[in-house]
């Protein structure tokens, strides 16, 4: 009761804000007036009496603020000390836009970083329980994460006992008839229970079911964008046949629109392994499967990882020959979608969080600059009556003004910039993490944009106090805000210009190292000739080539009538073509070693006789292979240096032989050729030993066209296409681009040109904040000692000692800066030693650089101000004292 | 300008009350009625008094009213309510209490 009476009395008296102020000074003129009346009845001249009535009364203002206190919301001085704000800004535009505009950079660029670092690493997958959901495959020799071969899956998947789920996946190709010709869907095939493991269902129909794999019904679910693509978003989808590769599948169901599985990125079809039972799915040693299971509520995900090895264990004792160092493996679904990701994100994350303290650190001395300048103005105001905790308070809402401000723009700009920053992104990452094409602003981003601000607020606030005059108003208005006071503020200063010239070095140390990588991985020698070569994936029913003689026939076929094509020198065919990935590997013996049932893993290639026309690598010994080796029963096989380094150092390879673990005498090839290490891997990976193959002895329906043009292979793509087309309508073609695109496109790329670009945008930032605040202390020494400049010329110093003078305190400044900068980037580019390519973290060469580029931007920021001192005339100086 | 005497700290308010139990006062008149009644000894600082007589307000314990003075000039008169009168009684006793417990200090020591 007592609470609200006096609340709705401070509620009226707000209303009545101005007749109270009036009531106010009424009632205390009227005081004063009293007690003048009562001094001159006691004879005191009229005069003297006002000046003692006035006097005893004290400072009406502070009584009148007081009172004002008593009854009014905290918000109303607030609200006054906001407009207050205000208009200091406007009265200092230069000041206010430069402090907003630092401070925009600084939040936005924090805020961009954090936008995508939310939508990778902090929203949770678009599965119920996804903290249940955990990739599983196997391990062999050279790749820790190995996929499943389809027995072995069978094996994990029945003896298994973590999972409520176990299920397997594998990307693949449809081809659908379309009026063009065939076009090539992206496909996914799953074991039955797959849906239910990611615990999802459809929208029309339904999804895969366990029962499926069992009836192995051709069946198929499509995805949401497909249903509208291929079938026009028809009611009576489910239920239709549509024809895939050549043969008939009945739909069964339509996805949701906004159903995704990350690992498979934008897949169209989803059908059954089962459907597709074939060679590699009977062969252990054929590992194609990725694996996803749904961890049973209360295990861990290291219960299941060791279950995952026991398997593992007993498979290899069971299958002594395929299974023979192999392993099994257990990792949440969410580490590893982020794990390609996550040194890039924080990488990025540490390099905006440098800027952002930056920029912090300029605002606050920037601030504190003002501040210093303003010493006396709150000494004035101090001694009118303005007391501490409202001076404090006055600076604390200029801070939240400003940063308010700041980090509004800069947070509208970050929505923005995220955006288009996530198509600097590697498109194999962006297609695994689809929650980068959502980005907006989430309560996420904005409570973080507003965490920032809260702090810089506080920062603001509370730096310019720490120079607050302290009570002693009489000294601080003689003094005039000159004198001993500036030299602290000087000190203090000056750490922080040391501070920003450290992050700024490290900054740019890192993007020195990143440029110089991103370059390093763009000259990494390819082994082969990379121009004007056209690349094309081809595609082929299996329904009309099921037969090795079939595919051998179409590949001569297809090669023949594109090596046809006017401006065509070459074509050939290859598994895989180079530049794209380590793998499709096979297991080799020597014949004639001593052997351990070890998996001597090499790249295989599956090439025509023309590959090494096209790629024109250098013959190390002996020769290529040529129709003539296609065609003969006898098998030959070119082999690359590393492979010739690994197996056969100090021995002549040509003439060797190898097979595969058995020996089997189908499998023994003999050594024709060793050819440069054509790199077939990413261009920052190592080079693996490879064999080259003739195409005819492991043919497939799928593989890659390569053709050497004489002129622009990218205008030449129409054409090949075309002659692909005329051999069989129902060929589907995709990854249509010139090797050159396909590496300028590819991960590796990506990785270091965004890596290095958006570093070399923050430390841009970073080197002009730093010269910026580096100026600002410079200047305002200069300032503070005016009078001593000018006494010191009037003694007869010269320009040129003022220079002296002014550059030399500077060049502390930037040689402790520089030096310190230099050290932790060494450390910091130690730490991301991950992403840096053929450069140590120590290079000198760009340690070198930065301190240059640094050292001479500090000291032309440092050389305006100390000109301006050089220039004083010494009269003017003395006679403004 | 000598030292004035300082108030006890959470006096004034009693002061005030007290002084507004006889009759309503302006601010001018408790100012005087404290330092008449106290034979000069205690001063009321205006730039104290206004504030209380704020408080007090907002508080409900006093009201305020403009009338005319006797030589005719407008002033604010402040006059104690119903729950003033409450708060006054309570503290009276508080204050009693206070100096009673002070004193059995000073004696004791």
């Amino acid at each position: 009761m007592e609470t609200t009476g006096k609340f709705f009395r401070k509620v009226r008296m707000l209303f009545g804000r101005e007749r109270f102020g009036n009531e106010l000074t009424e009632e205390m003129e009227f005081h004063r007036e009293q007690r003048m009346r009562e001094l001159m009845a006691d004879g005191v001249s009229e005069r003297e009496a006002r000046a003692q009535a006035a006097r005893q009364f004290g400072n009406a203002t502070v009584a009148a603020e007081e009172s004002h206190d008593e009854v009014a919301f905290r918000f109303e001085t607030v609200a006054q000390d906001f407009r207050f704000a205000l208009r200091q800004m406007r009265k200092n535009r230069g000041f206010a836009a430069a402090t907003v505009l630092i401070l925009a950079l600084g939040i936005g660029a924090a805020t961009t970083i954090f936008s995508l670092v939310d939508a990778v690493l902090l929203r949770p997958l678009p599965f119920p329980n996804p903290s249940q959901l955990v990739d599983v495959g196997e391990t062999v020799a050279m790749i820790p994460d190995a996929p499943f071969s389809y027995q072995d899956f069978l094996d994990y998947q029945k003896s298994s006992t973590s999972f409520s789920g176990f299920d397997a996946f594998t990307g693949t190709g449809y081809q659908l008839p379309t009026a063009e010709g065939a076009e090539n869907a992206d496909g996914v095939r799953v074991s039955g229970g797959f849906f239910n493991t990611l615990g999802v269902t459809a929208l029309m129909g339904r999804t895969l079911q366990p029962e499926d794999d069992t009836t192995k019904a051709p069946v198929v679910v499509m995805s949401y964008a497909a249903w509208q693509k291929y079938l026009g978003g028809r009611a009576d989808a489910v239920g239709q046949t549509i024809d895939l590769s050549g043969e008939p599948f009945t739909v069964v169901g339509v996805m949701r629109p906004d159903f995704v599985f990350p690992p498979m990125g934008d897949a169209e079809i989803w059908g059954l392994i089962v459907n597709r039972y074939g060679h590699c799915e009977q062969d252990r040693s054929c590992h194609s499967l990725g694996g996803i299971a749904r961890l049973k509520p209360g295990v861990t995900v290291q219960t299941a990882s060791r279950e995952m090895s026991a398997i593992a264990a007993r498979l290899e004792q069971q299958y002594p020959g395929s299974n023979r160092g192999q392993g099994g493996r257990a990792a949440l679904l969410s580490e590893r979608l982020v794990s390609d990701a996550r040194p890039i994100l924080l990488t990025l994350m540490g390099g905006a969080a440098l800027l952002l303290l930056i920029a912090f650190v300029n605002v606050a001395s920037l601030l504190m600059a003002r501040a210093e300048s303003r010493r006396r103005e709150f000494a004035v105001r101090g001694a009118l009556g303005a007391s501490t905790t409202r001076l404090v308070r006055q600076f604390v809402t200029e801070g939240l003004t400003l940063v308010v401000i700041g980090a509004g723009l800069g947070t509208l700009a970050a929505l923005w910039t995220a955006r288009l920053l996530a198509h600097l992104l590697p498109p194999d990452i962006l297609q695994h993490l689809p929650a980068l094409r959502e980005i907006g602003p989430s309560a996420h981003v904005i409570a973080f944009a507003c965490g920032v601000s809260v702090i810089g607020a506080i920062l603001f606030g509370l730096v310019p106090m720490l120079r607050m005059p302290g009570g002693e108003a009489r000294t601080e208005m003689s003094e005039g805000g000159r004198g001993s006071s500036g030299t602290a503020w000087r000190k203090f200063g000056s750490n922080l210009v040391v501070v920003e010239l450290v992050i700024a070095c490290v900054l740019l140390v890192g993007a020195g190292l990143l440029a110089k990588s991103l370059y390093r991985v763009l000259r990494v020698p390819m082994g082969f000739n990379a121009e004007n070569i056209a690349k094309v994936a081809v595609s082929a029913p299996h329904a009309s080539y099921e037969k090795p003689e079939q595919q051998v026939a179409l590949a001569t076929a297809i090669v023949r009538e594109v090596a046809s094509v006017p401006g065509v020198q070459a074509a050939a065919i290859t598994t895989v073509a180079p530049a794209r990935f380590n793998g499709n590997t096979n297991w080799i013996r020597i014949v004639g070693k001593p052997f351990g049932g070890e998996h001597n893993e090499v790249n295989e290639r599956d090439v025509t006789a023309d590959y090494f026309a096209v790629l024109q690598p250098k013959m190390k010994r002996g020769r290529f292979f040529t129709l003539a080796d296609e065609a003969a029963k006898h098998h030959v096989v070119v082999i690359n240096q590393a492979f010739a380094d690994k197996y056969f150092a100090g021995e002549d390879p040509i003439g060797q032989k190898f097979g595969d673990m058995g020996l089997s005498p189908d499998s023994i090839v003999e050594v024709i050729g060793v050819v440069d290490d054509i790199r077939e891997g990413p261009i920052d990976s190592e080079i693996w030993p490879a064999e080259y193959v003739p195409f005819s002895q492991s043919p497939d329906t799928g593989f890659d066209l390569l053709v050497r043009t004489s002129q622009d292979s990218g205008a030449a793509i129409p054409m090949i296409a075309a002659a692909v087309r005329r051999v069989d309508r129902g060929i589907a073609l995709s990854f249509e681009e010139t090797i050159e695109q396909q590496i300028h496109r590819s991960f590796s790329a990506y990785f270091h040109r965004s890596a290095a670009a958006l570093v070399g945008a923050f430390s841009a930032l970073a080197l002009l904040l730093s010269a910026a605040g580096l100026y600002g202390v410079i200047s305002f020494s200069v300032g503070q000692r005016t009078r001593e400049i000018g006494v010191r010329m009037a003694l007869g110093a010269v320009p040129s000692n003022v220079y002296r003078m002014i550059l030399r305190d500077a060049g502390w400044l930037i040689g402790i800066g520089i030096a310190i900068g230099l050290g932790c980037a060494v450390l910091a580019a130690k730490l991301a030693g991950k992403m840096l390519f053929g450069v140590a973290s120590w290079d000198a060469a760009t340690l070198v650089a930065v301190a240059l580029v640094l050292g001479g931007c500090s000291f032309a920021a440092a050389y305006a101000p100390a000109r301006r001192a050089a220039r004083l005339d010494p009269v003017d100086v003395l006679r403004a004292e | 300008m000598g030292r004035k005497k300082e108030l006890l700290p959470g006096t004034l308010d009693l002061l005030i009350l007290t002084t507004l139990m006889r009759s309503p006062l302006h601010g001018y008149g408790i100012a005087l009625s404290i330092k008449r009644l106290s034979d000069d000894f205690l001063t009321v600082e205006e730039g104290s008094l206004y504030p209380a007589l704020q408080r007090l307000l907002l508080q409900g314990w006093v009201k305020a009213e403009w009338k005319m003075t006797d030589t005719n000039r407008r002033a604010r008169f402040y006059a104690l309510t119903a729950a003033g009168k409450k708060q006054l009684g309570l503290e009276v006793t508080q204050y009693e209490q206070m100096i009673a417990a002070i004193g059995r200090v000073l004696k004791g020591a």
